[in-house]
């Protein structure tokens, strides 16, 4: 026996760029992070033809994910034709011979900045979003070491002070994104920079969510059916954005989440944030056929 | 017309806090050696002794900060028994937050600076559990009116606030959850004469009020003048005497508590 007959031939790179041994490191932190929902899992983050910080987490977890018949699609603020969509889209497809596609509900891959897409999504998809920021404890706790202490202990008192104080300053929470939420009773987690209008769409999900950051070299997962709370005071409710009454200038689509767009006379105009809805909304106006599936809110609200 | 008194019987109390025989040194310095201590419920303890007689460890000791060599602490309260210096993490910060209060001399150690005042008394029911808004709220604006801060400062920060303020609501933190027994690390130095004296007038009305078992710690002898019942002399990490406090000040027995009264008066 020779060491030749032992080794692979040589090849100009492995499937899905990343090689084995990096693949299946993420395949163990990803079930481990399934095990303790909301949990942060550290992992040795891989070297990705990307820069650190615009999702090179997601887009790991992503390659591991990925075989020649899984369909990707890529979300950047809601849009899939944005820059940084486009590419990541285009480099997975490239290293790893997928199809791609918009559509939310062909999609088995769903990897996301920002956003969860507002049709709902189901048991046989995966959502992985890009996280800048893991720690939720970072803002009341700069110390790691004792942040790592507080979460073992479920010690999360302190995440309310941050909310004690908006109340007091602004008279409402004003948590914008990535709103601390309780993970099956047990790890409070920052679901990345997620508006507060799609924190309720991580609770008791179809789907399971994978959440990676990149640059600080975390991972951590919603499975599906997982309780998603988001930390509230037990007299001042969650709200979210107050979008539900708001109608899209392009497409006519109402109650979803909007992008504000400022216009000359100092009034805004809104567009629905989640590009493919809008697409799929004109498509069925303009008589192409209904393409648009269920969503999660509907007439501008969550039901319960 | 005849008087009828009780029979005469043993009134039996036992001390609240108790710490027996505790050791405590780093490196080759023995920083608190074999010292023992104890309060009664509603009683004030004063400690004094010079820079570096070990009487801020055992302060901290006594808050399960530090955890010595040797020795034991026990509180005497409902559901607790055992050396607390044994108990877990979880449950040893538990027990701090509910039954123990603390004021630190440098206000930097007991507060979050940049979060708002009433923030920071809030925090202490936050760990503690509590989720109503308008609970904490209220909490804290009482807790800080108890110990005379100004509510219409309410939410400034504490460093923006002047150091007499700064301990005001380190005081309202301590005693947001009515603990059992108030630490005070001396609490007025650093602050000037008047300040001193409205701070001090406030922690003797609080005592008052509320019958709080208090442990404080200066090298003030006024201060301890003013508030303890029983003194505690330190040096070297030793106790030398301890007394009555009008007993100490009047008739002290040790030559280092005898020039520390001289010195004084």
């Amino acid at each position: 026996m020779s060491l030749s007959t032992l080794t692979k031939p040589w090849e100009a790179m492995s499937y899905g760029f990343l090689d084995g041994s990096a693949k299946r490191e993420l395949r163990r932190k990803m079930l481990k992070s399934v095990a303790v929902p909301g949990c942060q899992m550290p992992y040795a983050s891989r070297e990705v033809p990307m820069a650190r910080g615009w999702g090179t987490g997601g887009l790991q977890v992503s390659l591991t994910l990925v075989n020649p018949q899984t369909c990707v699609k890529v979300i950047d603020q809601g849009a899939d034709d944005s820059v940084n969509a486009a590419s990541i889209r285009r480099f997975i497809a490239q290293v790893a011979g997928t199809p791609t596609t918009m559509d939310t509900l062909e999609a088995d891959l769903i990897q996301s900045r920002h956003r969860i897409p507002e049709e709902i999504l189901r048991e046989d998809q995966v959502l992985v979003l890009q996280v800048p920021n893991p720690e939720p404890l970072r803002p009341v706790q700069p110390n790691m070491s004792i942040a790592r202490q507080m979460h073992a202990d479920a010690d999360y008192g302190r995440m309310w002070l941050q909310l004690y104080e908006q109340i007091v300053r602004s008279g409402r929470v004003m948590q914008g994104a990535s709103y601390p939420s309780l993970v099956n009773g047990r790890h409070v987690m920052t679901p990345s920079p997620i508006p507060r209008w799609d924190v309720p769409k991580l609770h008791m999900a179809r789907h399971l969510t994978i959440l990676s950051a990149g640059r600080e070299k975390r991972i951590f997962a919603v499975p599906p059916y997982t309780r998603v709370e988001p930390l509230v005071f037990s007299d001042v409710p969650y709200k979210v954005e107050e979008h539900g009454h708001l109608t899209c200038t392009r497409s006519g689509t109402r109650g979803f989440f909007m992008n504000e767009i400022p216009q000359d006379d100092g009034s805004s105009a809104f567009e629905v944030s989640d590009s493919e809805w809008g697409v799929k909304t004109i498509r069925a106006r303009d008589g192409d056929g209904e393409s648009r599936g269920e969503t999660w809110y509907k007439n501008g609200e969550m039901p319960q | 017309m005849t008087l009828t008194l009780d029979a005469p019987r043993i009134v039996e109390t036992r001390p609240l806090l108790e710490v027996h025989g505790v050791s405590r040194s780093y490196g080759p310095v023995k920083a608190v050696r074999n010292v023992s201590a104890h309060a009664y419920p509603g009683e004030v303890l004063g400690i004094v002794g010079e820079s570096g007689s070990g009487k801020s460890t055992l302060l901290r000791m006594m808050n399960l900060e530090e955890i010595p060599e040797t020795g034991s602490y026990t509180l005497d309260l409902p559901d607790l028994s055992g050396n607390l210096f044994e108990l877990d993490r979880f449950a040893r910060r538990m027990l701090c937050a509910t039954k123990i209060g603390i004021v630190y001399q440098n206000p930097h150690l007991g507060l979050l600076m940049k979060h708002s005042s009433s923030g920071n008394v809030a925090e202490r029911l936050l760990v503690a559990g509590e989720r109503s808004f308008a609970t904490l709220r209220q909490a804290a604006t009482e807790a800080l009116d108890a110990s005379e801060f100004p509510l219409d400062r309410l939410d400034a920060p504490p460093i923006e606030l002047s150091g007499g303020m700064q301990q005001r609501v380190q005081l309202a933190k301590a005693i947001a959850l009515e603990p059992a027994l108030l630490l005070l690390d001396e609490p007025t130095t650093g602050l000037d004469v008047s300040v001193q004296a409205l701070v001090l007038d406030t922690l003797k009305r609080l005592q008052q009020d509320r019958q709080i078992t208090m442990v404080i710690v200066s090298h003030d002898l006024g201060v301890i003048r003013t508030l303890a019942d029983r003194v505690m002399v330190m040096r070297r990490g030793e106790v030398v005497e301890t007394g009555l406090a009008d007993q100490i000040f009047q008739d002290p027995q040790h030559p280092y508590t005898q020039q520390l009264v001289h010195a004084k008066l």
